[in-house]
């Protein structure tokens, strides 16, 4: 496949509170500094992830062109899934050879309504939704059928919480309490950009964190029909994105649950010393559309800043780790 | 463009008001497996699959396709969701051809929807961010004033959103999966339906439909049957608030013509092109993207309509399916026009095939006409 590398990332100071931002405003910012950091004002490509149901509106990406200040019309696409998921699309257009950078971004405001019920919405209307069944009562099957040792969960919180605090883009969240278990990701609002570079721009950059391999799978939707303990789907991608083929310095994984970092672990076969979320992870700061986006930023961060050679990032979609999307980014090509 | 690609299979189902009989998912496996028996393949053959489908508010079901997973035989495969508004069709067979031109899949199954009658779509996208007013009623709400722009700047008499009507609901009579299908349709019938929003009379505007559309698409090593090649594609998006922008005549638009017609080698598109399938929601924008697309001079499109020249006789026709006025299950009917380009090059269009169609223009818009999908399909290799 042709080379493909990260170049400049950037993301905002999230908040566990709407701050009275749009998301267009929330991601303006956001663009600006992925645009000065990468030196580029245009791109050959341009895809966004969003959701329509955390703004209770249609056409929650229509507005994001207003802040991209789309002119003259750019060439550009949207999912309906985590961000990450756009930079797939992203690195496939680049496949093509005919252009040479995209430009990728997610946003989310979980604060505007009730994401745990919101989250119900996305099961089969038919035979699940029905049921009632909201987002920690499917975490909490997960989370039952793995049976993972509660102090061994707590203390991937407190892990978690406490890396978050030094990251100053994540919440500042106080050590684990009874009342404040924080076994869940917490509401967050925040965006995030990514630009991805090829061909004759690689050679514009002192450094950059190559996409070496990516790939996503999907599962059964229905939890009976899953051993929900095991994640097959991310397996699968890791295997594809070529995980396991060198070293893991870093691995940012997009636990939304602190037993989802047990069994992620396991199917992406990530080695006893690897750093797991140095960035605090999801459990810190959980922009709902933009999470994944940022565990590809926060690995390709640490090796555009030296301190990792070659990391993995981890998305993910639908309920109990439905569908996986693993990346390998490294310094070199 | 990457890798040659083509289309191998199309599948549709019968648009209607209201398809009780099936759930969601089961109306996307209809389309699905109708496509892959086109290609003859079954779900195994399939690499990946790419789903499309417009707001989630129109079912009630955020992001859907985690739930369609199972019934379009994506387990263990790479799924991606497609949403750009009213385009998102043409977005998502675009999204599935690219992972064709770019050399990661051979054979990409491409689906998109709509089930309308699950809620009301007019309602639906009357809502608004809180904070914000909304102006317009659904989407005629929104697109009438370009229209009457549209009438004031190039003096077309009034008649002429009717003639488009009337030719694209008699060419839905030709097509066995059309929604509306109204025997004796003429001009007086069309004149004596009641103003919408003004100059759009009720048989002036697209139904409400439940459907599905599907394609099989496959790189040059897995093309069997009989392809329609990709000989371009192309996608455009600008803004919706930006000062001076011509909602009437889309700067996007123009770009997105003039990409994909580079790639394909056209440089006269009335001529090249034997056949166009171009999402007209509303009769009068079928003279707006004459226009638009090239096909016409500016303030001249309305003149090639009443011509007669966009009929399915005509030199250039236009929707010979019967277009988005005739079916219009919103995600998909982007897609539809994807498809309906597909089949005319390949000759499979039946009773409203163009005789001798070897290069199609397949067209979607979205948003506030700012959201552009093309491709070029042929009977040949690119």
């Amino acid at each position: 496949m042709r080379a493909v590398a990260v170049a400049a990332f950037a993301q905002t100071v999230h908040t566990g509170h709407d701050t009275g931002l749009s998301e267009p405003e929330l991601l303006l910012p956001v663009l600006a500094e992925v645009r000065a950091k990468s030196g580029l004002r245009a791109f050959g490509f341009t895809c966004s992830g969003s959701c329509d149901y955390l703004a209770g509106a249609p056409f929650s990406f229509v507005s994001a062109l207003d802040a991209l200040g789309a002119w003259p019309p750019i060439s550009e696409s949207h999912v309906e899934m985590d961000a990450a998921f756009a930079l797939y699309e992203a690195w496939v257009r680049l496949q093509h050879g005919d252009v040479d950078s995209a430009l990728v971004y997610g946003f989310g405001k979980s604060s505007l309504g009730d994401l745990r019920e919101i989250m119900t919405l996305q099961l089969d209307p038919y035979y699940l939704a029905p049921l009632g069944l909201d987002q920690l009562s499917y975490a909490g099957l997960q989370a039952a059928a793995l049976g993972a040792d509660r102090a061994e969960l707590d203390a991937i919180v407190r892990r978690c919480r406490a890396d978050g605090r030094r990251n100053p883009y994540a919440l500042d969240l106080p050590d684990p309490t009874e009342q404040d278990d924080g076994h869940a990701a917490p509401i967050t609002d925040g965006a995030a950009a990514v630009v991805l570079v090829a061909g004759d721009l690689l050679r514009e950059y002192p450094r950059l964190a190559y996409l070496t391999g990516i790939a996503h799978r999907i599962e059964p939707h229905y939890l009976g029909m899953r051993d929900l303990a095991r994640s097959p789907s991310a397996a699968d991608a890791a295997t594809a994105a070529g995980v396991g083929k060198g070293r893991v310095d870093v691995a940012e994984l997009h636990t939304q649950f602190s037993h989802e970092e047990l069994i992620l672990r396991e199917a992406l076969g990530l080695p006893p010393d690897t750093l797991i979320n140095p960035s605090g992870g999801p459990l810190a700061a959980n922009p709902v559309m933009a999470t994944g986006l940022i565990r590809v930023g926060e690995a390709a961060q640490r090796i555009l800043d030296g301190t990792a050679g070659r990391a993995v990032a981890h998305a993910t979609g639908g309920p109990c780790l439905q569908q996986n999307l693993v990346a390998v980014l490294s310094e070199e090509a | 463009m990457g890798n040659r690609c083509a289309v191998i299979g199309v599948g549709q189902t019968h648009y209607t008001t209201k398809r009780r009989d099936v759930s969601m998912a089961g109306l996307v496996r209809e389309a699905a497996l109708r496509a892959l028996e086109d290609a003859e393949l079954t779900f195994r053959d399939i690499d990946a699959v790419v789903i499309g489908k417009a707001p989630d508010l129109f079912e009630g079901v955020m992001m859907p396709e985690a739930y369609l997973a199972d019934a379009l035989g994506a387990a263990g495969k790479p799924v991606t969701r497609v949403h750009t508004a009213g385009s998102v069709g043409g977005s998502t067979a675009l999204v599935g051809a690219s992972l064709i031109q770019g050399g990661v899949h051979d054979r990409v199954l491409v689906v998109a929807y709509e089930k309308q009658s699950e809620s009301n779509a007019t309602w639906a996208l009357s809502t608004h961010l809180p904070f914000t007013a909304s102006l317009v009623v659904g989407a005629g709400g929104y697109f009438a004033p370009h229209i009457r722009e549209y009438v004031r700047r190039s003096g077309a008499p009034a008649h002429i959103g009717a003639l488009v009507a009337v030719k694209d609901r008699r060419n839905a009579l030709k097509n066995p999966y059309a929604h509306l299908r109204i025997p004796g349709i003429d001009r007086a019938m069309v004149e004596s339906t009641p103003m919408l929003w003004e100059p759009i009379r009720y048989l002036e505007t697209c139904p409400s439909s439940d459907g599905a559309c599907a394609l099989v698409l496959a790189s040059e090593r897995a093309a069997t049957g009989r392809p329609a090649w990709v000989h371009g594609t192309a996608m455009r998006s600008e803004p919706i608030f930006r000062a001076g922008r011509d909602t009437v005549n889309p700067r996007a638009g123009q770009d997105c013509a003039a990409d994909v017609y580079r790639q394909a080698g056209i440089t006269d598109p009335r001529r090249e092109i034997d056949v166009a399938e171009v999402y007209v929601p509303f009769s009068w924008y079928e003279p707006m993207w004459l226009e638009n697309l090239g096909f016409a001079d500016l303030t001249e499109g309305w003149k090639l309509t009443e011509s007669g020249a966009t009929a399915l006789d005509g030199d250039i026709p236009w929707n010979a399916s019967g277009g988005v006025l005739s079916s219009n299950p919103i995600g998909a009917s982007g897609l539809i026009r994807f498809a309906e380009a597909a089949l005319q090059v390949r000759g499979l269009a039946g009773e409203h095939q163009v005789a001798g169609a070897r290069t199609a223009l397949g067209h979607a818009y979205g948003g506030g006409a700012q959201f552009f999908a093309m491709w070029i399909v042929g009977a040949d290799k690119p």
